[in-house]
Parts: C-alpha cells; structure tokens; sequence
C-alpha cells in the first residue's frame, strides 16, 4: 500500500501537451492568417495568459504557506519585489545602464549576465540567444535566492508570530522593502522611484529571422515553462514528508512537535522556499510588465494574490492555478467591455462606464466567496493520472 | 527486566508563579505498565509534557535509560524513542490517516511497511480507512488512530496521557484491551489517567498524585484495594 509507485506518466504527458498547446496558439496565426483577431499574438487573450501564468506561480507559493503550512503571511509582494529587482539589475545591458539610470549619472553595476554569457558565447545568433536564456535563467534563480535569503533573515524574528501578527509583520517588511527601494539615496542601484527597464523580456524570447521579423512566437511558453517547472517543485515538496509535517504544522502545532517535528525550522523551510519561488514570480512579473518599479509592488498586490488563493480553496495547488486564470481573465479581459459605454441598437445600456466593472467584479467575487466558502477547489486537487484511468482501478488503488 | 527506562528525579513544572508539579520522583522498569493517576490539576499532564520536552521543568532529572534528557527539545527525545499520545488524541484532522500515522515516523528514514502492517495489525479499522482524513474518524477511531500513530516511532517507551477522554465506556474498554495487547508484545508504557479503575486494573504499578506529588504507590492490585484512593478515585463509600 504505502510503497505503491504511482505512474506519473499521464501527468507528465498532460503537462507537455499543454506546453506544446501553448506554442502552438500563439503562433497559430501566423500560419492560418485568416483566424479572428483573438489569436493575434497581441491580443487581450495573450496578454492574459501570460500574466496568469506569472501570478499563478506566486499564488501557488502563498498558498505552499498559507494553506499548507498555515503561516498566515502577507509579504508576497515583497518578496516579489526584490525577485524583480534583482532580476532587473543583473540583466539590463551594460550599454543601457548609463540610459536607464540617467538621473543617478549611470548605474553602480555595471554587471549584466547576459553581457557576461555574450561574452563567452558570442552576441549574435544562436549563441547569443544561448547567451540570453543562461542570463535570464541565472538572474531568475538568483531573484528567487535573493528574496529567500530576506525570507530567511526576516524569518528570525516574525515567525515566532502566530495568525495574525505575522500576517501583520510580514506586510509591514513589504510595505519597508517598498519604501526603501524608492529612496533616492539608493538611486544608483535601483534607479530611485523611477523604472528599471532594458532587461529581457517575454517577446525577448521570440525567435526572429535577420531582419527582425518573428519566426516563432515564444512568449507566451516562457512563463508558461517556467511557472510550470517551479509548480512541479512545489508539489514534489508538498507530497515529500516534508511536505506532510508542513501539514501537520498548520493541522495542529503542539502535536507535530510532540511526533518529534522541529516547529521553527519546518516554518523557516516553507517561509523561505515559498519566497524564493515568489521572488523567482517577482522576475517573471518584471519580465511580463517589462520594467521593474517599486511602486508596482503595493498591498494590493498581495491581497490580489490572497484573493486567488482563497478562491481557488486554501490548501488547493490546482485549485489556485484554475482560481488564477479565472481571475486574470475576469479582471483584465472579460469584464473590460462594462468600463466602456456600449449601445445594443439606438439604446445605450445603462450603468456601463469606466470603473463599472470593477463593481461587477466584487460583486462576482462576493459571491464566489459566499457560495462556494472554501473555494473552487477546497483543499482537493485534479489529479492529472486519474484523467487516464478508468475509475474502478482507481478505486482498488486507494 | 529490572533495568529503568525512565527515572524521574525530583521533577519540578512551573506556571508562572503557580508550582503545578512539586518535586515527583517515580521510575518505569522495561515491559512495565506503570500509571500515574489523580484528579483534574494534580500535576498528570504537566509531568507528561515536562517529560517529553513540550514544555521545560523547572527543577528536577530527567533519564532515559540511564541518559539525561532533562530539558531537550522534543525532537531530541522523540529520536530517543520517547514517544507521546497526546491529550485529547491530537491526531491531524486534514491528513489522512496514512499520512497521520507517516507523521509518527517522521524521524526514521527506514522502511516504514513492517510498522504500518503491525498497527494496522492492532487496528485493522484504519486500515479499512487510510485514505480517509483523519478528522473524519470517530473519537474511538481517532484515539486509536493517536495511538498508532505513537506506534509508528518504534517507541522504548510508550506514554499516553488520558487516553479514555470523552469515549464512550465500551470504547474505553476496547482502547485498554489494545494497550493490554501492545504491553504484552514488548512495549513498555506509561498511562496517564483520571479513569482509576481501569488503569489500576491493566497496570502493574501505579502511582497516585495529588496537588503535584505523589501521595501513593503500589501495584496496581495494592491501589485498587487501598481505601483512601477507593473513597477518591473509584468511587467506594469510605
């Protein structure tokens, strides 16, 4: 029973399809030019997938602490702000620095990963996307790394909080971070309030011919990738036994401690590992808005998040990713049309104007909340080998 | 079998300012069932929690066999093979019960598949119900569901702490028959317990507390037979 090996094969082939269904729509155009405007690559369609995919990755890591862990924590976007600082620092072109960082007289680093991969590799052609992709990749993980090591130093004091006072703690530190990443005297580093911008982004990604016209549309796979191997990760640990005394923590403290349970070390551990991942977010949300700026990275943000987390059903992986979407599409694409005034015939339909729609939203969102009180998912989870298997053999399984 | 597995040298347990255990020296011999019984706030739990490192003793020794484990965090001294059945069973309401009972070996990295058949051996109703959450579980379920689950860490010494709390009679009395069975298989245990009657009647010694000392000892037959804690705890007509 417990060392049955699970064939994780129809998982694996799920997700795959799914990444090549990815590619395969954003450049569906390009080869059947005819298909409506919606498959255009510059279409709200994509722009929603790709900031779902960004927000789906930090939403997964909130919920890691959150719902799994049971720390109630607040200081997602935060750490999501150091992620896209770091990001933008170490990847903006040595040659764009003097331009970006103008008002500070140039940049005080000067370093670029990509440059430094351009080096080795070469700057053009393929070597030079090699050269791309290794920079961007290298700043991403250090982006996570550096919003770990925060994680790891802040954890010291605010996780011998408990409930509400951590959650309290951990939105003051963002609140601080924000407030310090702004502050001109550190201009030189984080261009003061102004944007980074320069860095890599998703269409960075794309893949041009010589004259500069895209061949194959990449940038919509790349989030997409990248939130799907950290998704991965995440789930690996949550069903590790790591992942079950992070559990048992949020089930019932005492007890976990009493099965012998280190309580402050397992925090730290998922305190840390779920604020690498929302800095690694952090960068990919820099990439998808193309500029860093602190003032991006309100409150609001996190709220935004824990929203998606709540809806999706607290304890739920999938159930966030689903919530994620739902949620992006609702917010930047669906309900867009109740911010314009819109005519049915000679009749202008009442009510509709800008800021309409978010009424509606909050009313849409109220009512998830009331009628499905744990959310979407409450604490299950789809589980991608039972779509292949017929249901009797599951049963005899478990 | 006369070698201690836990000495207990003048434990002290303070809240406060308020002294909840006030000097308690007793010992468990290795294969013994010794029980510490007494009323609501007599010092029952505190020792339990001060034992096994939930909670740090304000004076007193620790030993287990012949080690001290005075004031180690409970990690040290579940690794040690100390391991507890919680008061009001605590068992994880959101795992499964396989998961639950996974949690009681945390801190073994060996194979878990000849413990996991023994406790489904003691308990073979969680068997039938391991993919069920453990919250889901009756109370006589769940009890026994703690108490695999303490199995689970291959325990030298076994404490529970009140097992028979808030279960009906004849569960109570199906609990005491698997801790009757788990003793005779080779664990030694130690049992916390209000319910008087059914603890002297499975334990070889027994020792009785009273506003955090301990006011008697005996056997199990002895205490069952001694007026005083008849009138107290069984209920007699003194």
């Amino acid at each position: 029973m417990t060392t049955t090996k699970k064939n994780n094969l129809p998982t694996i082939l799920v997700i795959a399809g799914l990444l090549i269904f990815v590619i395969i729509l954003e450049n569906i155009r390009s080869v059947f030019p005819f298909l409506p405007q919606i498959f255009d690559p510059m279409s709200p369609l994509f722009t929603v997938l790709k900031k779902a995919a960004v927000y789906s990755l930090v939403a997964v890591s909130m919920n890691l602490l959150n719902g799994f862990t049971g720390l109630f924590s607040l200081g997602q976007a935060g750490f999501m702000l150091l992620g896209a600082y770091t990001y933008a620092i170490l990847t903006v072109p040595a040659e764009l620095k003097d331009q970006v960082y103008y008002l500070f007289g140039g940049c005080a680093f000067q370093f670029s990963f990509v440059d430094f991969f351009k080096g080795i590799f070469g700057a053009t052609g393929v070597p030079g996307a090699i050269s791309m992709v290794l920079g961007c990749l290298i700043a991403l993980i250090l982006a996570g790394c550096v919003a770990g090591f925060f994680a790891f130093l802040i954890g010291f004091p605010v996780l011998r909080l408990k409930s509400d006072y951590l959650a309290i703690a951990t939105l003051g530190f963002a609140e601080i971070l924000r407030a310090i990443f702004q502050w001109q005297r550190l201009g030189p580093i984080t261009n003061g309030a102004n944007m980074i911008k320069g860095f890599p982004t998703f269409s960075s990604f794309n893949i041009t011919d010589g004259s500069g016209r895209v061949v194959l549309q990449l940038s919509t796979f790349v989030p997409f990738l990248i939130t799907t191997v950290c998704v991965v990760i995440i789930v690996l640990l949550i069903n590790s036994s790591y992942g079950r005394a992070f559990k048992s923590i949020r089930d019932d403290e005492i007890a976990s401690e009493a099965m012998g349970i280190k309580l402050f070390s397992h925090k730290m551990l998922s305190f840390v590992i779920s604020s690498f991942f929302a800095g690694v977010g952090g960068g990919l949300f820099a990439m998808y808005v193309a500029n860093a700026q602190a003032k991006a990275f309100t409150s609001t943000m996190t709220y935004e998040i824990l929203l998606i987390v709540v809806i999706g059903g607290i304890g739920s992986v999938s159930g966030s990713i689903i919530a994620t979407f739902l949620y992006v599409a609702c917010s930047e694409w669906w309900l867009r049309f109740l911010d314009s005034e819109q005519y049915i015939g000679g009749f202008k339909v009442p009510l509709l104007r800008n800021g309409f729609r978010m009424v509606v939203f909050s009313v849409v969102i109220m009512i998830i909340v009331l009628f499905f009180s744990k959310g979407i998912m409450g604490s299950r989870e789809i589980d991608l080998n039972s779509l292949f298997v017929k249901k009797d053999k599951k049963k005899g399984q478990k | 079998m006369s070698e201690d597995v836990l000495k207990i040298n003048d434990l002290k347990v303070r809240y406060g300012g308020i002294e909840a255990v006030r000097g308690i020296s007793f010992f468990v011999k290795k294969g013994e069932i010794v029980t510490l019984i007494g009323a609501n706030g007599a010092g029952k739990s505190s020792t339990l929690r001060a034992i096994s490192g939930l909670i740090k003793p304000a004076g007193g020794k620790v030993e287990l066999e012949g080690e001290d484990i005075t004031a180690k965090d409970s990690t040290t001294i579940v690794s040690k093979g100390l391991m507890m059945v919680p008061e009001g069973r605590r068992i994880f309401p959101n795992l499964s019960v396989l998961e639950n009972l996974k949690i009681g070996a945390y801190l073994r990295n060996d194979d878990l598949e000849e413990d996991l058949n023994m406790v489904y051996g003691y308990f073979p109703r969680l068997k039938e119900r391991s993919w069920q959450a453990g919250g889901t579980l009756s109370g006589g379920e769940q009890q026994m569901l703690a108490v695999g689950r303490a199995l689970m860490g291959r325990p030298k010494l076994l404490m529970m702490d009140e097992p028979s709390l808030g279960l009906a009679p004849i569960v109570v009395q199906d609990i005491f028959e698997i801790i009757k069975r788990i003793h005779e298989n080779g664990t030694t245990v130690l049992l916390i317990e209000q319910n008087a009657n059914m603890a002297l009647h499975v334990a070889d010694r027994a020792y009785v507390i009273e506003n955090g000392k301990i006011s008697l000892e005996g056997t199990g037959k002895e205490l069952l037979a001694d007026e005083k804690v008849q009138a107290a705890y069984l209920g007699a007509r003194g």
